[in-house]
């Protein structure tokens, strides 16, 4: 029973960097712009991250500083796409090359630092509960901001003023730019609020959960998360549920390792991708439902005037 | 018209931009040794040109780690030998085609001795040793040999079974994890003389191992360790690269070892010793040997005798006999009269893969593809 607590407890600490990411990446992507950047910004977010927390000690300080790094990467990421209309596809494996490119070169400084323990905190009250306490309520703060930011984005894309413009943008740029909107500055501030929230991801990897840094430490979550968006036919909810089950099967298989149980590890080592595609594939089989939740533009640039 | 030019062209300008800073920051290829002076070089008698050395790394040289301790020991050669060598090193060379590329260009620029730091590069560098008969390579943790190419290992299962004997003495759950990268003969040596090891201080002793099929994902190896941990292990060692099974080790009040290089830094309480290679005394004989004109063939299997490999800082928690045991058993492997892989060994399922008294050749020590009694568990790649 207690392992399986703990094994709850460790799925939510790992999914909490692919639903940060995940659903800033969905935020982008309302907007009609496909950033594949996430890697990048991420390892960039990651490093900012480690270098505030090694110097400040205070994690809030690195979450900040991952979530500025992440915006400024985005933020040339968009002024590209947006507004010289570069190939979103092109320059977003571009940022991805560099971001990479950029922290490894910069964080040659802290490679083998190391960061003090960055256990959870207990809710109080809720923490010694049987069960549910270890399995639930002794996380990083980081993971049940992750729950309440699905809730956030929910609410402002589907019930907020705001939101419904957001996703005008994401869907016809054009019917949005005849209204009187700014489409270019509105996507340019998703863009980098995703970024921001990527840079977070990539900060709690690299202070939290690693806690240290080298080269390429987010080890292609960038990737899933973008992977996550697409087979959650862009609901939040359904991110989140992807995330948590990708780190859950990561998880459930290193357990079933150390159990000793039959299975081949390679097959093992699949099982995260495979049960992930195959679970949000199946929930999201619905032709309808991804026309609907489908940003019509995504990916397409917008010329005002044309 | 015009403005939709401007625009392709500032859109390819940052484009190219971005492309060339990233490239950049990827492959950087370092002259490592500073060169000395060229005016004065010049204007001095005609001297020996330096003996040019390089060396491909899998990885950037870093902190910790496999890649930091070859270059420990090309740091060496260039300290013993002054400005009689030049050393070059590229760093992160993935396995494959690239491999192949960066040693034929090695090749090309005159250097006289090659060091290819990882197994993935083995037929690269075959093929390349094939085409420039005066270069002399050598290339680490492989089994091919061609007439310029020799080959180097260390048996670093001798520290993993000196990390052992002081995991089965601190073990209280009497459970060991080990964090495996890949199931190749090198790794089960390893897990198999951890657990040797640990039974020679204490039979009841088992061990659980989680595969990570990487060598170095920092995450994904503090994970593993994590799920060991909550199985019940309390002593770790991994065959990664990262310190992260030793920091998940710290995070949870559990034991754990360093692992290639000297990690006591990453963890005050944790850590209970460091399973190092030491390459420079290798590389210095390598490159001596190319210097004198001496260098041959062969293949070199170097461990805790020849001074390639150590067991190094057991931490202050560890039991006086401990110690003491552990400097026993190194002191036999320094004079050669013990063995690790020592009969009768008896693998997980019952069978008898070593009778007793028989010490392994090497022949047997190339083959290990099982887990000696006390591992849990089967080898992923066996039927």
């Amino acid at each position: 029973m207690n392992e399986i607590a703990l094994l709850i407890a460790a799925t939510l600490a790992s999914g909490t960097t692919l639903a940060m990411a995940g659903l800033g990446l969905l935020l982008n992507e309302k907007a009609g712009v496909l950033n594949l950047g996430a890697e990048g910004m991420m390892l960039v977010g990651a490093l900012a991250g480690f270098g505030a927390a090694y110097a400040s000690g205070n994690d809030w300080a690195a979450f900040a500083a991952g979530a500025a790094a992440g915006a400024v990467m985005a933020m040339v990421f968009g002024v590209l796409v947006i507004w010289l209309n570069t190939n979103q596809y092109a320059t977003g494996l571009a940022l991805t090359l560099f971001g990479g490119g950029l922290s490894a070169f910069v964080g040659v400084n802290f490679a083998g630092k190391t960061l003090g323990d960055r256990g959870g905190v207990g809710i109080p009250g809720l923490a010694d509960v049987p069960f549910f306490g270890p399995a639930l309520f002794r996380q990083h703060p980081m993971t049940y901001i992750a729950i309440a930011l699905m809730f956030a984005l929910g609410w402002f894309l589907y019930r907020s003023r705001s939101g419904l413009v957001l996703r005008g943008v994401g869907e016809s740029p054009e019917s949005a730019h005849a209204l009187g909107y700014r489409v270019r500055w509105i996507r340019l501030g998703a863009v980098m609020a995703g970024g921001a929230l990527c840079g977070i991801a990539g900060a709690y990897l690299s202070v939290v959960r690693a806690p240290l840094w080298v080269e390429g430490v987010t080890a292609g979550s960038g990737w899933i998360a973008l992977a996550l968006t697409t087979f959650a036919t862009w609901r939040p909810a359904r991110v989140l549920l992807g995330a948590y089950l990708f780190g859950g099967v990561t998880m459930l298989q290193f357990y079933l390792q150390g159990e000793g149980v039959e299975i081949a590890s390679q097959l093992l080592a699949m099982l995260p991708y495979l049960s992930t595609i195959v679970v949000l594939a199946l929930i999201s089989r619905n032709p309808a439902w991804i026309r609907i939740n489908m940003p019509a533009s995504l990916g397409r640039p917008f010329h005002p005037g044309s | 018209m015009f403005v939709e030019r401007k625009r392709a062209l500032m859109k390819a300008a940052a484009l190219s931009a971005l492309a060339v800073a990233a490239l950049a920051g990827c492959s950087k290829k370092e002259e490592a040794a500073p060169a000395p002076a060229p005016a004065a070089s010049a204007a001095a008698a005609p001297k020996a040109e330096p003996v040019k050395v390089a060396f491909v790394y899998i990885w950037t040289a870093g902190d910790a780690g496999w890649t930091f301790a070859h270059d420990l020991g090309r740091k060496e050669v260039e300290a013993e030998f002054g400005d009689k060598v030049k050393t070059t090193i590229v760093e992160k060379v993935p396995e494959g085609a690239d491999a192949e590329r960066v040693i034929r260009d090695l090749a090309a620029q005159g250097n006289k001795i090659i060091f290819a730091t990882s197994f993935g590069y083995m037929e690269s560098m075959l093929k390349v040793a094939s085409e420039f008969p005066d270069v002399k390579f050598e290339h680490a943790t492989g089994y091919k040999t061609a007439p310029n190419m020799g080959i180097y290992d260390s048996k670093f299962y001798e520290p993993a079974y000196l990390a052992g004997i002081v995991a089965g003495k601190m073990t209280k759950t009497n459970t060991l994890g080990f964090v495996g990268s890949f199931p190749i003969p090198e790794v089960l040596r390893n897990i198999n003389a951890f657990t040797l090891g640990a039974q020679s201080v204490n039979p009841k002793v088992k061990t659980k191992v989680v595969w990570v099929s990487t060598w170095s994902d920092p995450p994904k190896e503090g994970d593993a360790a994590q799920s060991l941990i909550n199985g019940g292990a309390d002593v770790l060692l991994q065959n990664t690269d990262s310190t992260a099974v030793l920091q998940t080790a710290e995070k949870n009040g559990k034991y754990a070892f360093g692992w290639d290089s000297d990690m006591s830094a990453f963890a005050a309480k944790a850590h209970l010793g460091s399973a190092v290679a030491n390459w420079g005394g290798y590389y210095k004989q390598a490159v001596k040997s190319v210097i004198d004109g001496t260098w041959k063939t062969d293949r070199t299997v170097w461990g805790v005798k020849e001074g390639m490999n150590d067991f190094i800082k057991p931490a202050d928690v560890v039991p006086a006999d401990i110690k003491a045991k552990v400097d026993e058993v190194k002191a036999g492997l320094k004079a050669g009269t013990f063995e690790v892989f020592t009969g009768p060994i008896v693998d997980n399922a019952g069978k008898e893969r070593l009778a007793k008294d028989t010490k392994a050749d090497q022949a047997w020590k190339d083959k290990v593809d099982f887990y000696v009694k006390g591992v849990e568990g089967k080898i992923p790649s066996s039927k």
